[in-house]
């Protein structure tokens, strides 16, 4: 049993759309809305928690972002992509934690996630995009 | 002219490295082979430095050729992946700039724009051997009637790919600050109010023109890394400036020779060209060179032992002074202090971090090393010396 808590917004387009209720029935997916609000101009967002297999829950927010939905995790996680990296440094100015340091000896740049907060800096910094959020 | 106690030729350490004899050490090792037995014992020791820097080079770029279409097309309009090549030089002829930002790209109207694709990313994925659209539009002749061509390509299908970059391997570079009160976004990465952080760069005592301060061995023909290939240097890169503010050693304290230098795109690699996205700014090219220095005499042995701590750099302020365009410096720093991750600038402790890869530019010169070890790789003589300063 997986289970995962889930931040999906909406645009006006689909909002008319019984999207959570085909979630459900098309992936075997147990969901509870642990928040929902349409804004003004039709624009929503909901937070769910998702439960179910970890298969059918991937093939969910796939179906969720074909949709057109943005769907992020409740907690991201930052993580750096090492085919990407080329190992600049230019995320090391930013990195509030020293999550993000230089190897001494290597002047490798290397990313310690248990030091990291999660605060994004790095990702618009990063020059090739090798600083990644993980929704899952 | 000077007398030298140890005096070599490109002739003679080409015959070393044909038999496999030719000693060879990295700008880094040669620090400490000078110290230990000095400057005359390095250059009798050692004949080759290699060097080596990995960074975002703008002004770089590569021309294509991609073969007669029938029906045949003068191609004034060109496109690869949607981003706009030159096309006025030939019928078939293209410059993908590196530079180039993909067309419909909403740029800095979102501020700051991502940037997430351009020329530099095109020739990342052309030498990836990625699939890549291009597109052309002429406006038909009789000998050339065709008006618009389209096809999916991979580099493989172009005739003719090589890169030429008019300036790299910049020999020393600015150091960026922004002293106003709002976060900018420049060339030189994301630059935070109040001089929060400070960026450089270049590689330091590994790059390759810190490592021969006055271009004694290094000039047109010289035989280089580039993008993972062998490639050489054409000429002078553009705003070469050896007539730069130098220290004692020889080593200029701005930014002073420059570089350009062509290569087979073919032969390349994405390991050493990679595309770059500049938060606000713009896309452009990381890319990796690597220069084999030969030992010539022990004036070389010298230069090349040049230390992070005895290259100096100057910092501006990239919020006021320097877009104006006629900047002072704010402070004067050096490489080492840099490196280190914080500097003191103004009496105040600033972080630094660097804008090109040490690692990779290590990773090169390690690489050039083993190339002639292996007798993969002969030094290019200068056909011809660059300009350079006044000897001091
Ligand atoms: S900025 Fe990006 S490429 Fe550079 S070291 Fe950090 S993660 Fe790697
Ligand atoms: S997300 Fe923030 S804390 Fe985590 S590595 Fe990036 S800059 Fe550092």
């Amino acid at each position: 049993m997986y289970s995962k808590k889930i931040v999906i917004r909406y645009t006006p387009e689909i909002v008319q759309q019984p999207v959570i209720h085909l979630l459900a029935q098309k992936h075997n997916l147990v969901f509870n809305i642990l928040k929902a609000r349409i804004f003004p101009r039709r624009e929503g967002v909901i937070v769910l928690e998702l439960s179910g297999e970890k298969e059918d829950f991937d093939r969910g927010i796939r179906f969720l972002k074909e949709m057109g939905l943005q769907v992020e995790a409740l907690s991201k996680s930052v993580f750096q992509n090492n085919e990407k990296c080329v190992h600049c440094g230019a995320c090391t100015g930013f990195c509030p934690t020293g999550a993000l340091s230089f190897e001494i000896q290597t002047q490798k740049v290397l990313f310690d996630p248990e030091k990291c907060n999660g605060c994004e800096l790095c990702v618009s910094a990063c020059p090739v995009r090798a600083m990644e959020i993980n929704l899952l | 002219m000077k007398k030298f106690k140890v005096q070599k030729t490109f002739q003679e350490i080409n015959e070393k490295i044909k038999k496999g004899r030719a000693v060879v050490v990295t700008a880094e090792e040669m620090i400490d082979v000078v110290e230990r037995h000095g400057d005359v014992e390095a250059a009798r020791r050692v004949d080759v430095v290699t060097t080596g820097t990995f960074g975002a080079m703008c002004s770089s770029g590569a021309f294509l050729n991609f073969g007669h279409t029938a029906p045949r097309i003068r191609a004034s309009r060109v496109w690869l992946n949607d981003v706009p090549a030159y096309g006025g030089i030939a019928a078939v002829d293209c410059y993908l700039g590196a530079t180039e930002v993909v067309e419909g790209d909403p740029q800095n109207s979102v501020y700051p724009g991502e940037f997430n694709y351009g020329g530099g990313h095109v020739i990342e994925d052309l030498v990836s051997g990625n699939v890549v659209k291009l597109r052309a539009e002429g406006y038909g002749t009789d000998c050339y009637p065709s008006r618009k061509f389209e096809k999916n390509i991979t580099i493989s299908d172009l005739r003719d790919a090589f890169l030429f970059n008019p300036r790299n391997a910049y020999q020393n570079y600015n150091c960026a600050v922004n002293l106003s009160d709002t976060t900018i976004y420049t060339y030189m990465g994301i630059l935070r109010p109040r001089m929060a952080n400070v960026s450089y760069s270049t590689s330091g005592q590994l790059s390759p023109l810190f490592n021969d301060p006055y271009y004694r061995t290094i000039g047109i023909g010289t035989r280089i890394f580039l993008g993972g290939a062998q490639g050489f240097v054409a000429w002078p890169g553009t705003q070469h400036n050896p007539n730069a503010m130098r220290s004692a050693n020889g080593v200029p304290k701005e930014g002073a020779g420059t570089l350009a230098v062509i290569g087979n795109l073919k032969e390349m690699s994405p390991e050493w060209l990679t595309g770059a996205s500049i938060l606000g700014y713009g896309v452009s090219l990381f890319v990796g060179i690597g220069i084999p220095i030969p030992i010539l005499d022990e004036d070389m042995a010298r230069f090349t032992a040049v230390k992070d701590e005895d290259i100096c750099a100057q910092v501006y302020d990239y919020s006021m002074d320097y877009p104006k365009g006629n900047p002072k410096p704010v402070a004067e720093v050096n490489y080492r202090d840099l490196r280190s991750g914080t500097v003191m600038i103004q009496d105040k402790k600033v972080i630094a971090a660097p804008l090109s890869s040490y690692y990779k530019a290590h990773q090169i010169a390690e690489l050039l090393k083993g190339w002639i070890e292996g007798g993969k790789f002969f030094l290019g003589e200068p056909q011809q010396n660059l300009p350079s300063g006044p000897f001091a």
